[in-house]
């Protein structure tokens, strides 16, 4: 083993299995952030639709105090707030919260892209309000909104190296670790670096498919 | 409560005012429509013929007055001495008795041709699936669409969607039937297939029919009384026979000179 050497092909093959087992939790906590980010997403959209300022002032407020202040100083606060809460439960609750303030702009934009002529066809067939958003305008929205949804997908992707602030072994903790136990940073980082790659990559093109399929 | 009893209207417009900020575009509007009447508004663009179609739709709010359906109260009502909006779940009882079709169709994409149709007889009238479906294989027979039940709606031509429309605005069997510009969105060699489709429709049933329609030949055919629109008022009215060959007002007989090319 050469130490002096900048580059080390064995250490970039030994790091492999930390980082796959790093890059599940990545990916599972992405998969549950985006679970609670499109559900909450379309709640806050929906709240602020109505009429009612006692709800819609409050949440306003709230979606851009999240919106302007840091994600890791978010997990870092809810984490040392909740001390009894585990720390990836931590991880993929603030994440979702977080981006779902963005995701409810999504669906506002998604919403309102549904033409007026299709609530006016519901109204002359006299359906009710709430079968009108179940059957025709949510379809058309969340259809409208898929896009923005896999990009903020890959974005969540990216930012869950915060988490290590957290203590939770996803992909960038677990070359981390590796670094600190053997110092070979750049061997586990660039693998890092290049595994977020390609799951990202591949997802974009995919994501750009559907944007110009639903265009 | 439908009272369909020999003289009450069909509908009816009691001082109706519409106001979209300053611009008045019906003041005072007072009209009726018999039950079975066939009536075609015609008169420039502005004149509020279509502010009359969608107000009989409630996709706008009166600014005053009152819009009376088989003498029921339907958008507002007096209370006392007070103009009030008739509240959301009375008006939805009297709405089950208007359909509309719209210029630019707006079937739901997001539903096949059937399910556009089965949609609110299913959940607005309560029938089961079965019927509906069964209702609606024989509209869409009627149309001349039955081979497109399963189709999405973005397979189908213009007017091919618009007589989707028809039939889905028939599957809910209205007493009034409001048409609107149905023929303007499309290209002139399909008008004649949509037009045949109504025409049918006027002969085979006795639904109260209100169009506003640029296609004066057909107004001719199928209406009743023909009312000339300016600004907000009724300036003529006449059976059409006498309102197209005979305009007595001269804003009608300028306008029909533009729209006939006479």
């Amino acid at each position: 083993m050469n130490n002096d050497s900048i580059w080390d092909w064995e250490r970039a093959w030994e790091v492999l299995p930390d980082l796959l087992q790093g890059l599940s939790v990545t990916i599972q906590m992405t998969v549950l952030g985006m679970i609670i980010a499109s559900v909450l997403g379309l709640f806050i959209a929906l709240a602020m639709r109505t009429p009612s300022r006692w709800l819609t002032t409050p949440l306003k407020f709230v979606v851009d105090f999240i919106r302007m202040t840091p994600l890791l100083v978010q997990l870092v606060f809810v984490y040392l707030l909740l001390t009894w809460v585990p720390g990836y439960v931590v991880g993929f609750v603030v994440l979702g919260v977080h981006y779902a303030t963005y995701m409810s702009e999504v669906y506002r934009a998604g919403i309102e892209a549904v033409p007026k002529g299709q609530w006016e066809a519901a109204t002359a067939l006299n359906m009710a309000k709430g079968r009108t958003w179940r059957a025709v305008i949510l379809p058309q929205a969340i259809r409208n909104t898929l896009p923005g949804l896999g990009n903020y997908a890959i974005s969540m992707f990216k930012e869950t190296p915060f988490l290590f602030a957290i203590s939770v072994t996803e992909m960038y903790k677990a070359g981390q670790d590796y670094g600190a136990n053997t110092f070979s940073y750049i061997e586990a980082l660039t693998m890092v670096g290049l595994l977020f790659l390609a799951v990202s990559y591949p997802t974009s093109l995919l994501v750009r498919r559907m944007e110009i399929r639903l265009a | 409560m439908t009272n369909t009893s020999g003289d009450v209207p069909a509908i009816e417009f009691r001082d109706v005012d519409k106001r979209f900020g300053d611009n008045v575009v019906l003041d005072g509007l007072n009209f009726s429509v018999p039950q079975g009447q066939r009536v075609t508004l015609i008169g420039p663009s502005g004149s509020g013929k279509t502010t009359i179609l969608r107000l009989l739709m409630t996709l706008e709010e009166l600014s005053g007055g009152l819009i009376l359906i088989d003498g029921d109260p339907y958008t507002h009502e007096y209370k006392g001495e007070k103009w009030v909006a008739v509240p959301e779940k009375r008006r939805r009882v009297v709405r089950n008795r208007v359909g509309m079709v719209f210029q630019q169709f707006n079937l739901f994409p997001n539903m096949t041709v059937l399910e556009n149709i089965i949609e609110s007889p299913v959940h607005v009238l309560g029938k089961s699936k079965a019927d509906a479906i069964a209702d609606a294989e024989r509209l869409l027979e009627k149309v001349g669409m039955s081979e497109k039940r399963d189709f999405n709606t973005n397979q189908l031509s213009g007017g091919q969607q618009q007589r989707v429309a028809i039939a889905r605005a028939l599957a809910m069997d209205p007493e009034i039937l409001l048409l609107d510009e149905v023929t303007s969105a499309l290209d002139p060699e399909i008008v004649a297939d949509v037009l045949d489709v109504l025409r049918e429709i006027a002969e085979t049933t006795d639904i109260t029919m209100l169009l506003v329609t640029h296609e004066m030949q057909f107004a001719r055919e199928v209406s009743d009384r023909v009312l000339m629109f300016d600004k907000g008022q009724i300036v003529e009215e006449a059976d059409p026979e006498t309102m197209f060959t005979n305009p007595t007002h001269d804003r009608t007989k300028e306008f029909l000179k533009a729209v006939l090319g006479g």
